[in-house]
């Protein structure tokens, strides 16, 4: 099991958390001008790295907040997180 | 194929004065150049090579495999073999594997331990029994066996169940595929291999791909490895849980993430277990080997890894639901767990077919459970490759779907909640 440092409330165990996916993957601004190619690509396509990974998590059964992390795909240890307005460590 | 090694009650006699078994499949090098090259030793690629040489006549394919042959989901899943999916795509690709599960020992000459003892699909709420019924009503329009049973029937079906009203979940009933069952992975894995290699076919082992290579049209000219550039115009990529990476290599982004998926095995015992029951609800399937060992599957991890292990509390959620469904077990120590990558689509249906790159074509996507497909899914994609366009059965599972919408959701279908 993760332990998940949460940017508000510390460090807490996984079950505590909802993964939410890939981080900034950005809604097209006009939907409705993009091709069903690039509403695909927003709607399917993830970045599926093995390696170092940016992804969303939620703390569902805590403050409820969402927040971005930084983990490696390979070992799974989480190099850091951020707070959503926060941009991501180079 | 060597007569040594075709297998018959003779060959058992001849052996059985302790003679040591010869080597089942060549362990090739490669060539400089293929006329087709599959990445990936599994079952599915190894069925692949093996359908290329057999239905097509083309043995000039080597299967690469960057570990050993069958070290990856072919021999880390739990065997389970029906065909009672939701959608018409599905249930077309499925019972297509199914119906070759059935003559299979026969045709490789190598015992792959098919077993129907039956499916049960229990339900445990009212929405897993509208769902169940409404699966038992599709596949029998299309020519599916599925039947439902009440919670009575599942108990005599399965006699260690419990049905007792009792437990957080009760069983309600349950929707019961009796042609569905399981088979012996590493011997599915092993009996194509030999069959292919057999055939001419060569299985190149601990060979990683490091980069796809493409000509100047774009289309693909062969591949780089650990054991130097292998040259071939049609490439397929049959590499489960790692397919995203292969396809970075040829500078594409594929809709697939790659989840941990765990199983465990018990202590071995008698015959307890007479068939395979599966609960999408409290999450837990199970069956037994005939080793004896309990073979339980737990789910994914909800996040993505490369791991090849999964979080323990995974597991011990699946126990948990174990032991109320089968009071009996709980004494039972497991002997080990493991788990293995696995590529989940949108969808939950694989993609198999072509790819904008000319000459490399992809079987992924099969997500938590792609062992029963793997038959059919080898045949189609040989005849793919051959044809250079999907054979009928894998032509709605398209990578243009994603684009166009005709999603095949098999979510519910899945057995594993994702």
């Amino acid at each position: 099991m993760l332990l998940i440092p949460c940017p508000w409330c510390g460090k807490r165990p996984e079950n505590e958390f909802r993964y939410g996916g890939q981080a900034h993957v950005a809604r097209p601004e006009d939907p409705a001008s993009v091709d069903d190619e690039a509403w695909a690509v927003y709607l399917f396509l993830r970045d599926n790295p093995k390696g170092r990974h940016a992804e969303r998590w939620r703390h569902i059964h805590g403050c409820g907040r969402f927040f971005n992390c930084i983990r490696d795909t390979v070992s799974d240890r989480i190099e850091t997180t951020y707070k959503p307005n926060e941009a991501p460590p180079a | 194929m060597d007569s040594r090694s075709s297998f018959s009650i003779f060959s058992l006699l001849a052996h059985a004065g302790g003679r040591a078994w010869d080597r089942q499949w060549r362990d090739a090098q490669p060539k400089s150049a293929y006329d087709v090259i599959i990445v990936g030793a599994g079952g599915h690629g190894l069925a692949t090579a093996y359908y290329l040489a057999r239905e097509h006549g083309i043995r000039d394919v080597a299967v690469i495999d960057k570990g050993w042959l069958g070290g990856g989901n072919t021999g880390r899943n739990t065997t389970i073999i029906r065909s009672n999916y939701l959608q018409p795509e599905s249930v077309a690709l499925y019972e297509h594997a199914l119906k070759l599960w059935e003559g299979l020992s026969q045709a490789l000459n190598y015992n792959v331990m098919y077993s129907a003892r039956g499916v049960l699909m229990l339900a445990h709420n009212h929405h897993d029994v509208q769902v169940f019924k409404r699966h038992v009503h599709a596949n029998r329009l299309a020519g599916i066996d599925n039947e439902w049973l009440t919670a009575e029937q599942a108990k005599a079906f399965c006699p260690p169940l419990e049905i007792g009203p009792h437990v957080r979940y009760p069983v309600l009933g349950g929707a019961l595929q009796r042609r569905g069952g399981v088979a012996r992975h590493d011997a599915v894995a092993w009996g194509y291999a030999r069959a292919a290699s057999a055939l001419g076919i060569d299985i190149i082992q601990n060979c990683a791909v490091t980069a796809i290579h493409r000509g100047p049209d774009g289309a693909v000219t062969g591949v780089e490895t650990e054991k130097g550039r292998i040259d071939a115009r049609r490439v397929g990529v049959v590499a489960a849980g790692h397919t995203s990476v292969l396809m970075g290599m040829a500078g594409m982004r594929f809709p697939l993430e790659s989840f941990p998926l765990q199983a465990l095995v018990s202590e071995p015992v008698k015959p307890v277990m007479p068939c395979v029951v599966m609960s999408n609800t409290v999450h837990a399937y199970i069956s037994q080997s005939d080793k004896g060992e309990l073979v339980i599957g737990a789910g994914t991890d909800a996040y993505t890894s490369y791991s090849q292990i999964g979080g323990l509390h995974i597991s011990c959620e699946t126990l948990a639901a174990i032991c109320e469904m089968f009071p009996s077990f709980r004494r039972l120590r497991m002997l080990r767990n493991w788990g293995g990558v696995v590529d989940t689509t949108p969808d939950r249906s694989p993609i198999i077919g072509l790819t904008p790159v000319p000459g490399l074509f992809v079987n992924c996507g099969w997500g938590t459970g792609g062992f029963k497909a793997t038959p059919g899914s080898g045949h189609i994609f040989a005849d793919t490759i051959v044809r250079g366009q999907p054979h009928p059965i894998a032509a709605p599972f398209s990578l243009d779907r994603f684009a166009d919408g005709r999603l095949i959701d098999e979510a519910a279908a899945a057995a594993v909640a994702h």
